[in-house]
């Protein structure tokens, strides 16, 4: 028999071993020349451009930041959660619910985001506003909001993306270890819980974050329903100030660092869950 | 050889240029704003201030070529060279003026408030207490809510566009658009506008916020051709075309202002 190099089964790692391991990668030589580079960059920023809008706005850029990523959390959580039932019924729900899923996926990732805001916003939106009855209700205080519609169509949209990527992990499960798994008497329930639910998880964790990240530079498009997310609120400097590039690389800056601790924390993630449960 | 040609044509076109009329980039907002500029279906721009347009380029001997511009982007193009000049219904304010330079105003018409005709909504910091308000963004109208409206409202919402505004007014989302009474116009006297809403009145004018009217943005630096436009505003208001222009879209009404 051939020696086969079988990769070793990789050990959860700590965040502090991760960091250590980050922190060799960087150390490359041409590693240490594109970070000065950068460095450079930004120092020649920092002195020669006009930050003094800054402070001022500051409370502000808080608040749309917390809006944003209140926007990114709420949908992925919950698009999620209709992520579950849409890849499980593609995969083994009678047929009019399979074609059902197939049909909501396909429609929301074959069209744009910002045509669906649109139409949920300005034509579900004065939909809603045509019941009179409806004004009188708690309900109108939040339907009359532009966040609700933004929320909506974030998670709808993550839902049918992410629907895609479970029903694809779910089929992908080998259907000897269910198998197994009720031939040691577990109910269907435990078999999901227990074997099918985390060998799927595991396999669609890679672009669960990739998704993510993804939700995150769409979470902008809410500015044109005017949510004040932090890009709205860079809208608004730019605006008062009549400044172009520092806004737009403040911006820049603040979304590359919420993307690189997004998967830093998703890595993370990835290795503390089981592979083999 | 076709590098060569393209060379040769450059320095005619260069020795030519003197004798031919001066092209000039004239920024105006990507957002359509009727009746002072608005595009048809195949894309053309149309409505008062593109006829404004034509009529100071006629008199100035220049080539204007529209511009349509991301309103909050329209000042540093101006100044980086990407257009020209501003006649996108532009209020003169010190803050821009700071930026760049202004010729006289050619029209000054006042911020009012559109409001729900259930509402009991009035054009002053009390009066919009606990009302949702919606403005337009990087307009004067958003720096005058933001300063008189803004502790009292309920809420500001900010729209990239007044039709927006005015759309969720109509669907009762918001309960107030400030907004420039002229362009607010054919809104309150639609059939929509009629069946929602009111006009209730103009705000208590600042200058200092609001503006001194709307005039034409140029680079600081072009001194001669603010003169130039000057003389050719002057001349539009003195001959009579400035009536001939707005007629078709005002009636009588006189959009300059006192």
């Amino acid at each position: 028999m051939p020696d086969i190099d079988i990769p070793a089964r990789p050990t959860p790692a700590s965040p502090a071993r991760i960091l250590a391991r980050g922190v060799r990668g960087l150390m490359m030589p041409h590693r240490i020349a594109m970070a000065l580079v950068a460095l450079a960059g930004l120092v020649a920023m920092v002195l020669m451009m006009d930050w003094s809008w800054l402070p001022a706005y500051l409370p502000r850029l808080w608040a749309g930041l917390g809006m944003t990523l209140a926007m990114l959390g709420a949908s992925v959580v919950f698009g999620f959660l209709i992520a579950l039932p849409l890849g499980v019924a593609q995969v083994i729900g009678p047929r009019p619910l399979r074609w059902l899923a197939l049909g909501f996926c396909t429609v929301i990732r074959g069209t744009p985001l910002l045509l669906q805001l649109w139409l949920i916003y300005f034509g579900l939106g004065s939909l809603f506003a045509q019941f009179p009855e409806l004004r009188e209700t708690w309900l109108w205080p939040y339907l009359r909001q532009a966040w609700p519609y933004g929320l909506f169509a974030l998670t709808i949209s993550f839902a049918a993306y992410q629907g895609e990527v479970m029903r694809g992990a779910f089929a992908g499960v080998p259907y000897g270890e269910l198998e197994a798994a009720r031939a040691f008497g577990m109910s269907r329930g435990k078999v999901f819980r227990r074997v099918w639910f985390p060998r799927a998880l595991y396999r669609a964790l890679p672009t669960l974050s990739g998704e993510i990240i993804l939700q995150l530079k769409s979470t902008p498009l809410l500015a044109t329903i005017t949510v004040t997310d932090l890009y709205a609120v860079i809208t608004r400097v730019r605006q008062a100030t009549f400044l172009t590039y520092e806004p737009l690389l403040f911006l820049v800056a603040v979304y590359l660092c919420l993307s690189a601790v997004l998967i830093g924390v998703l890595r993370w993630m990835e290795t503390r869950v089981p592979q083999h449960g | 050889m076709i590098k060569t040609l393209a060379l040769s044509l450059t320095a005619a076109a260069a020795l030519a240029g003197p004798a031919m009329a001066q092209t000039y980039n004239v920024g105006i907002s990507a957002e359509p704003y009727p009746p002072f500029y608005a595009p048809d279906a195949s894309g053309a721009w149309s409505g008062w201030e593109i006829d404004f347009m034509n009529a100071v380029c006629d008199r100035i001997g220049a080539e204007c070529v529209v511009t349509p511009v991301a309103w909050e982007g329209i000042i540093p193009a101006l100044n980086t060279g990407k257009i020209d000049m501003i006649i996108g219904s532009m209020g003169i304010t010190p803050e821009r003026a700071e930026q760049i330079a202004f010729s006289d105003k050619y029209y000054d018409t006042p911020t009012g408030v559109v409001a729900l005709a259930s509402t009991d909504v009035q054009p002053t910091p009390e009066g919009v207490t606990g009302a949702y308000l919606g403005a337009q963004s990087g307009s004067i109208q958003e720096n005058y809510v933001a300063q008189y409206f803004a502790e009292t409202a309920a809420d500001v919402r900010i729209y990239q566009t007044l039709d927006e505004e005015l759309q969720d007014l109509a669907a009762g989302r918001i309960d107030a658009v400030v907004g420039d009474t002229l362009a607010m116009q054919p809104f309150i006297d639609s059939e929509a506008g009629q069946a929602c809403c009111e006009y209730r009145g103009a705000v208590e004018n600042d200058p200092d916020v609001l503006g001194r009217g709307v005039g034409i943005g140029l680079r600081k630096d072009d001194t001669e051709l603010l003169e130039t436009v000057n003389a050719a505003i002057a001349e539009i208001r003195s001959d009579g075309t400035y009536e001939e222009i707005s007629a078709p879209y005002f009636g009588d009404l006189d959009i300059y202002g006192e």
